[in-house]
């Protein structure tokens, strides 16, 4: 079964990926962790994603297309990048999801991917 | 004298009723399930009538006998359920102000206690459903104060108890006091239970995680009271003594993590390791070695250090030898290796490990394997750093790592 692990991370874990102090072991922990999911054989896709600042939204309304600079909302954990993984239940999966860096950080969401029909 | 509040009042009957409940939870409840052969029923019944005593006790105070009043009303409220009378019910609470539980009615409790646990390692029920069974069936603990443990939600895991719960009504599984016969051989799944629990707030090499630390508590409290229950075995004794060795040490793990040969030993907590020794020591006097004898007794010459200076590297590897003979487990074979790393150096180590299988996802398996590489000088070291990086759950533990990735 594929899952998506989707990783939130907060203001303070985004600050840290350009902190010189800080950005050796932040990346460390996600490129270990990816080339870890690859080595077990579970790796499917996955991406980083730059900041939520960095985003741009749209909207179509009744007077049209609305877009503006900044994510959908304003709240404490952002979308920090995604995995999909091949596992056979959610139980593995949430062994996957416990070992993402932002799991202790922040929060980690894992989502069974839908099995579109036909 | 100042008259006592309704405030205060109310706050002792409290604190009766959650001592009550810490101290014979298991003891009310395994003799209600013994009578009922039904572990739900049971505790259900002995849920509503901790709250009756919430109720009652503040207006009339609490009872001479407060075990004894629980595991009455408890009675009543089992009966009253099946009987399915909903008029019975209604009156109950006045039929205890009219019939208070006297304490004529009790005499002295069998203690069912050591049958309940064997129930909860009944090998019919799932091997994975075994540990939660037994903190919530001996501890009272609930399912989601139980559930993050097992990285599983709380409705999850209330399914998966409440399935091995029906498997043992529908088996007629009973909750009797076992024959001395009987206990030997059933108390390996016990134990197991016990130090599973235990085991979640600190796995020896790899990392732990500060949410779980607490059941290493409720797992003591497991230990010492199977020790009341089974005086003359050594094992449980030999349990209780690895639980508190590992307890005294963890001041010494955090809040950086730290591994076990660079811990200051000045941190570790003297009075649990003296506890620890004579448990240990007590065991030994069996004469009839067990498993967690051998665990402790590798606990115990680690914490040797604190007196020599040093580590006894024959001793472990001859503990180790023995234990991987009588309970192999790939743990167990990781850690025998990283003795053998010490003791003949890392080609000796890594001949171990290059025979050892399972070992995946097994994270002391790729820190071991790291450091036995980096001894030899060998540039694979690297990559199975970042593999131990990358299994590794506790953040601690991954500072820790990553500092060594960026620094070797």
């Amino acid at each position: 079964m594929q899952f998506t692990i989707l990783c939130y991370e907060t203001a303070a874990d985004f600050a840290r990926r350009s902190d010189p102090e800080q950005a050796g072991p932040y990346w460390a922990g996600w490129l270990a962790y990816g080339a870890t999911l690859a080595q077990a054989g579970v790796f499917v896709s996955g991406a980083g994603l730059l900041p939520p600042d960095s985003a741009t939204t749209v909207r179509i309304g009744p007077a049209g297309r609305s877009v503006q600079d900044g994510p959908f909302a304003e709240v404490k954990e952002q979308l920090g990048g995604f995995f999909v993984i091949d596992v056979p239940d959610l139980e593995t999966a949430l062994d996957w999801a416990a070992k993402a860096p932002s799991s202790s950080s922040a929060s980690t969401e894992v989502r069974s991917v839908l099995q579109m029909p036909g | 004298m100042t008259p006592v509040s309704p405030d205060i009042c109310r706050g002792a009957e409290h604190q009766t009723a959650g001592q009550v409940a810490r101290t014979s939870y298991a003891r009310l409840l395994s003799l209600l399930a013994a009578r009922t052969r039904d572990l739900a029923a049971a505790e259900d019944a002995l849920s509503d009538a901790f709250r009756t005593a919430l109720e009652h006790w503040p207006r009339t105070g609490i009872p001479d006998r407060p075990e004894a009043w629980l595991m009455t009303v408890a009675k009543r409220h089992h009966g009253a359920a099946r009987s399915r009378a909903r008029t019975a019910l209604d009156a109950l609470p006045t039929l205890h102000l009219i019939h208070p539980p006297e304490a004529a009615e009790m005499p002295a409790f069998p203690d069912h206690r050591l049958g309940l646990m064997f129930a909860c390692t009944h090998p019919a029920v799932d091997a994975a459903t075994q540990t939660p069974l037994m903190l919530q069936a001996v501890l009272g603990l609930p399912a989601d104060r139980i559930a993050p443990a097992f990285l599983m939600t709380a409705s999850a895991l209330g399914q998966r108890l409440s399935r091995a719960k029906a498997r043992l009504r529908a088996l007629n599984v009973g909750f009797d006091i076992p024959d001395p016969g009987q206990i030997g051989p059933r108390l390996s799944a016990v134990l197991e239970a016990i130090h599973a629990a235990a085991a979640l707030g600190w796995e020896p090499v790899p990392g732990s995680d500060p949410a779980r630390a607490d059941l290493t508590g409720e797992a003591q409290y497991l230990a010492e009271t199977l020790i009341t229950l089974t005086p003359h075995e050594p094992e449980p004794k030999a349990l209780l003594a690895l639980i508190l060795y590992t307890t005294a040490r963890a001041p010494a793990r955090r809040p950086a993590y730290t591994p076990l040969s660079q811990q200051d030993t000045a941190l570790w907590d003297a009075t649990l390791i003296a506890r620890a020794d004579r448990l240990l020591a007590d065991a030994a006097s069996a004469n009839c070695l067990g498993r967690f004898q051998l665990m402790a007794a590798i606990q115990s010459v680690h914490t040797e250090r604190r007196k020599t200076g040093r580590t006894n590297w024959m001793a472990l590897e001859m503990l180790h030898a023995a234990l991987n003979r009588m309970h192999p487990t790939t743990g167990g074979t990781i850690a025998a290796a990283a003795v053998t790393l010490e003791l003949h150096g890392p080609h000796a180590a890594l001949q171990t490990l290059d025979r050892t299988t399972g070992i995946d996802s097994f994270q002391p398996y790729w820190a071991l394997r790291a450091e036995a590489l980096h001894r030899a000088g060998d540039p694979d070291a690297n990559e199975a750093l970042t593999r131990a990086l990358g299994l590794a759950e506790d953040p601690a533990l991954r500072a820790w790592l990553s500092h060594r990735l960026a620094t070797q």
